[in-house]
């Protein structure tokens, strides 16, 4: 395991449901002025810029023009992924590593729940044009028939899966910037109406506007920026097929590969004794536990882990504490950037109300979009 | 310079694991092409692997690269043809910086083996411009500021007529120079096994085709296209045990300038300066203008060419005059295009910068075949893209 490079600032905005008086360049510009004054830094010591979007979400076609000016990165290197924040993280980690830049801010931002009016029909344009897209609908349908096959693998019930809502929704109570906080039974969820059967529409993350900013540093000048750095230990992303007909159906095969990779970074061989803490994106409740699954957090039943408490917030590894995508909103490419902000801030001993004690070690999962299998892993430590 | 004391170059560079590209490939460059962008990807990837002799088995991480999702019409497609890149199950991440993501993913690919986590990394670049019809020219209106510039319908066209102006009026260059660097590339395309607009030219042939935005004339711009292009980048290490003639990366730059365009003089792009400084920082030039022996600057239109140029060399207004003293051509003191740029081998926009990459590549390590350059050493590949703000730089050795 090395430490080469930390978190040394970070910077969110609230995740809220409409954003309506602000422009998404000035969510960036508040979490970029966070970031900054989190770490006592200006935009002057910063080398460059990693950030990470997609074009029809943004509903401009190269949305990285805007991002420049307002994180202060004008004249700077400059580079964008077009996948999960994490992959944008991860891809800051590299060119630190690499030696061509010490101080790097990655920055994401979603604000799709007030300027997409079309999202079904935006995210139907993700589906293969000639092989699926012509089967029209709410996409979504195509995360009811992962869960179907989820259920039908694995031993977890339905009214496990409906308990991840209530746990989330429940930690989102607690965290100031998440936007859909509630107080739930299993009972209503379950008995909130089939929306893409099997899921119900409490298992549903709603869609969310926010803007998040991290600035990594090299070893050296991490020390000297802050005394609290939180360390990237571990990297991993993967993709599974683009074709859905060839899909591991039911599994997250992509954060199995990436974990291990990240796991093996991080000399982590027994995850399930070793992490403190897990953030995972899950624009569905089920997600989360097949998400759990590939992580290897546990050789036993996943779902009565989750019924005895393991996975609260006062439970032996407490999941997605700031109340993850169902707690917090759905922020397209920006949820990986929230998980990893989350985790910094519970290493660190700033989660307020929701805080940890004593966590060590952590791990973020951020997964591109909710319909496709592709993304990354981070895992970092104290 | 007025923004010199704005930049901070990335200091303390300490090169960890020299990157080499082991292999090139692409597809040829049409304005239709009837393969699916998987199918491009396909055939790009595998020609970029054959020539190297490796296998989809051997590559550890994978990047795709890609202008505008509004093109193929895909969302987020960058993951569509991941299959095809033989990317499944591996890490996997699409560059995205508008015109510049073409020379940026070699960026992307340096860095993911520079940071020594993975030792062979194929990037490839695609793009479908032909899906738009009547013409992929009206999506570029969505490139634009929404509230401030929309309004007015822009397009490309428009704004680079609006720059091309200003490079002229500037420094003083006759359209009449400008029209050589079309005549120059569509001519030396006329070697290059893939291009779409291969022709020969004069002067006049510029000056006479029809006026689309003045000063630009059709014959000014590079078509859009459809096609792919392939490289596989190496460590150290491995590059030597898989060919005798690797190429090293040895500098990469990346610069973005404001999203205020209208706020800039467009005269010189210090964007492309300052990418290039980066690169030269890294790769320990300290006269480009010696050192360099083959240039592939952006050129979608032709006086972007001069105009790019202009900022590799950090001389204003200088590339017009080696232009009209022949100096850019292939047998000059400073080839610029040899493999007939974007105006002639064609500009399916990502693909395009990679394929100068791919140019770099052969032309140092002999394969140019009758595009050679004499004694190539040392070559320098640059793209640059999003609204007219960002350039990207790699500088590669023999």
């Amino acid at each position: 395991m090395t430490k080469a490079v930390a978190i040394v600032g970070l910077g969110q905005t609230e995740s809220r449901a409409l954003t309506p008086t602000q422009d998404f360049r000035e969510l960036i510009y508040s979490a970029a002025k966070k970031a900054y004054d989190d770490a006592g830094l200006t935009p002057r010591d910063v080398d460059a810029l990693l950030t990470n979007e997609y074009d029809f979400y943004a509903g401009i076609s190269i949305a990285d023009e805007y991002t420049p000016d307002q994180v202060g990165a004008r004249l700077k290197f400059d580079n964008l992924v077009c996948n999960d924040a994490t992959i944008a993280f991860i891809n800051a980690y590299m060119l630190i590593l690499s030696g061509a830049a010490d101080i790097v801010a990655v920055e994401s931002n979603s604000k799709v729940a007030t300027d997409v009016v079309n999202y079904p029909e935006v995210l139907l344009a993700a589906l293969d044009p000639v092989y699926n897209r012509p089967l029209g609908g709410h996409p979504y349908y195509i995360a009811g028939m992962d869960m179907m096959s989820y259920l039908e693998n694995s031993d977890t019930t339905e009214e496990q899966i409906a308990r991840v809502v209530v746990k989330n929704k429940g930690n989102a109570l607690l965290n100031p910037n998440a936007g859909f906080g509630a107080k739930l039974t299993v009972e209503d969820v379950l008995r909130s109406e089939d929306a893409f059967w099997p899921i119900k529409l409490l298992e549903i993350a709603p869609l969310a506007d926010y803007a998040a900013v991290v600035l990594l540093a090299a070893e050296e000048k991490a020390k000297s920026i802050t005394d609290n750095p939180v360390w990237i230990t571990g990297v991993g992303h993967a993709t599974d097929s683009s074709y859905i007909e060839c899909w591991p159906w039911g599994e997250a095969q992509w954060i199995r590969n990436a974990s291990q990779e990240a796991y093996k970074m991080a000399g982590i061989s027994e995850p399930w004794k070793e992490i403190n803490v897990v953030e995972i994106s899950e624009a569905f409740a089920y997600q989360e536990l097949q998400a759990l699954e590939a992580l290897r957090i546990s050789s036993g039943s996943l779902g009565n882990l989750l019924e005895m408490g393991t996975f609260d917030l006062d439970g032996s590894l407490p999941v997605n504490p700031s109340g993850g995508c169902l707690g917090m909103g759905y922020t397209p490419q920006a949820t990986g950037l929230q998980r990893i902000v989350e985790i910094a801030l519970q290493l660190r001993g700033e989660a307020g109300k929701r805080q940890i004690p004593e966590a060590e070690v952590g791990v973020a999962v951020g997964s591109d979009s909710e319909i496709i299998k592709c993304g990354g892993v981070v895992v970092l430590s104290r | 310079m007025a923004f010199e004391n704005m930049v901070r170059f990335p200091k303390g560079f300490s090169r960890k694991k020299r990157v080499a590209i082991v292999g090139a490939g692409m597809t040829d460059f049409r304005s239709i092409l009837p393969h699916t962008t998987r199918e491009l990807c396909f055939e790009a990837s595998k020609r970029a692997l054959d020539s190297c002799g490796l296998t989809p088995r051997d590559v550890k991480a994978v990047i795709g690269a890609s202008a505008p999702d509004a093109f193929d019409g895909i969302h987020i497609k960058g993951w569509n043809p991941v299959d095809a890149m033989g990317a499944v199950g591996k890490p996997y991440a699409r560059e995205f910086v508008g015109g510049g993501t073409g020379v940026g993913c070699i960026v992307n690919g340096w860095y993911y083996v520079a940071s020594g986590l993975y030792d062979i990394v194929l990037v490839c670049a695609f793009e479908k411009m032909s899906p738009p019809v009547p013409h992929a020219q009206k999506l570029f209106l969505t490139i634009f500021e929404p509230i401030l510039e929309w309004a007015l319908g822009p397009n490309l066209v428009w704004i680079f007529a609006q720059e091309m102006n200003r490079y002229m009026t500037t420094w003083g260059v006759k359209k009449e120079t400008i029209a050589l660097s079309a005549v120059k590339n569509k001519g030396n395309a006329m070697d290059h096994p893939h291009a779409q607009l291969p022709m020969k030219i004069t002067v006049e042939d510029v000056l006479n085709s029809p006026i689309l935005v003045w000063p630009v004339n059709r014959l000014d711009i590079s078509p859009s296209s459809d096609g792919a292009a392939a490289v596989v980048l190496a460590s150290e290490d491995v590059a030597k045990r898989i060919t005798d003639t690797p190429v090293w990366i040895d500098g990469v730059g990346m610069c973005i300038d404001s999203q205020y365009w209208t706020n800039r003089d467009l005269a010189f792009p210090y964007y492309v300066y300052y990418a290039s400084q980066q690169a030269y920082r890294m790769a320990g030039i300290s006269d480009p203008m010696k050192e360099i022996d083959v240039w592939e600057p952006y050129d979608p239109f032709d006086y972007k060419e001069l105009h790019h140029l202009d900022g590799l060399m950090g001389k204003k207004g200088y590339a017009p005059k080696l232009l009209a003293e022949g100096q850019l051509a292939r047998d000059g003191d400073y080839p610029s295009c040899p493999s007939g740029g974007l105006q002639g081998v064609g500009n399916p926009i990502a693909a395009a910068g990679t394929m100068k990459v791919c140019e770099i590549y052969w032309q140092l390590s002999n394969q140019a075949g009758k595009r050679q350059v004499d004694d190539a050493k040392i070559g320098i590949a640059q793209a640059w893209g999003d609204l007219m703000q960002v350039a990207t730089v790699v500088v590669c050795r023999t």
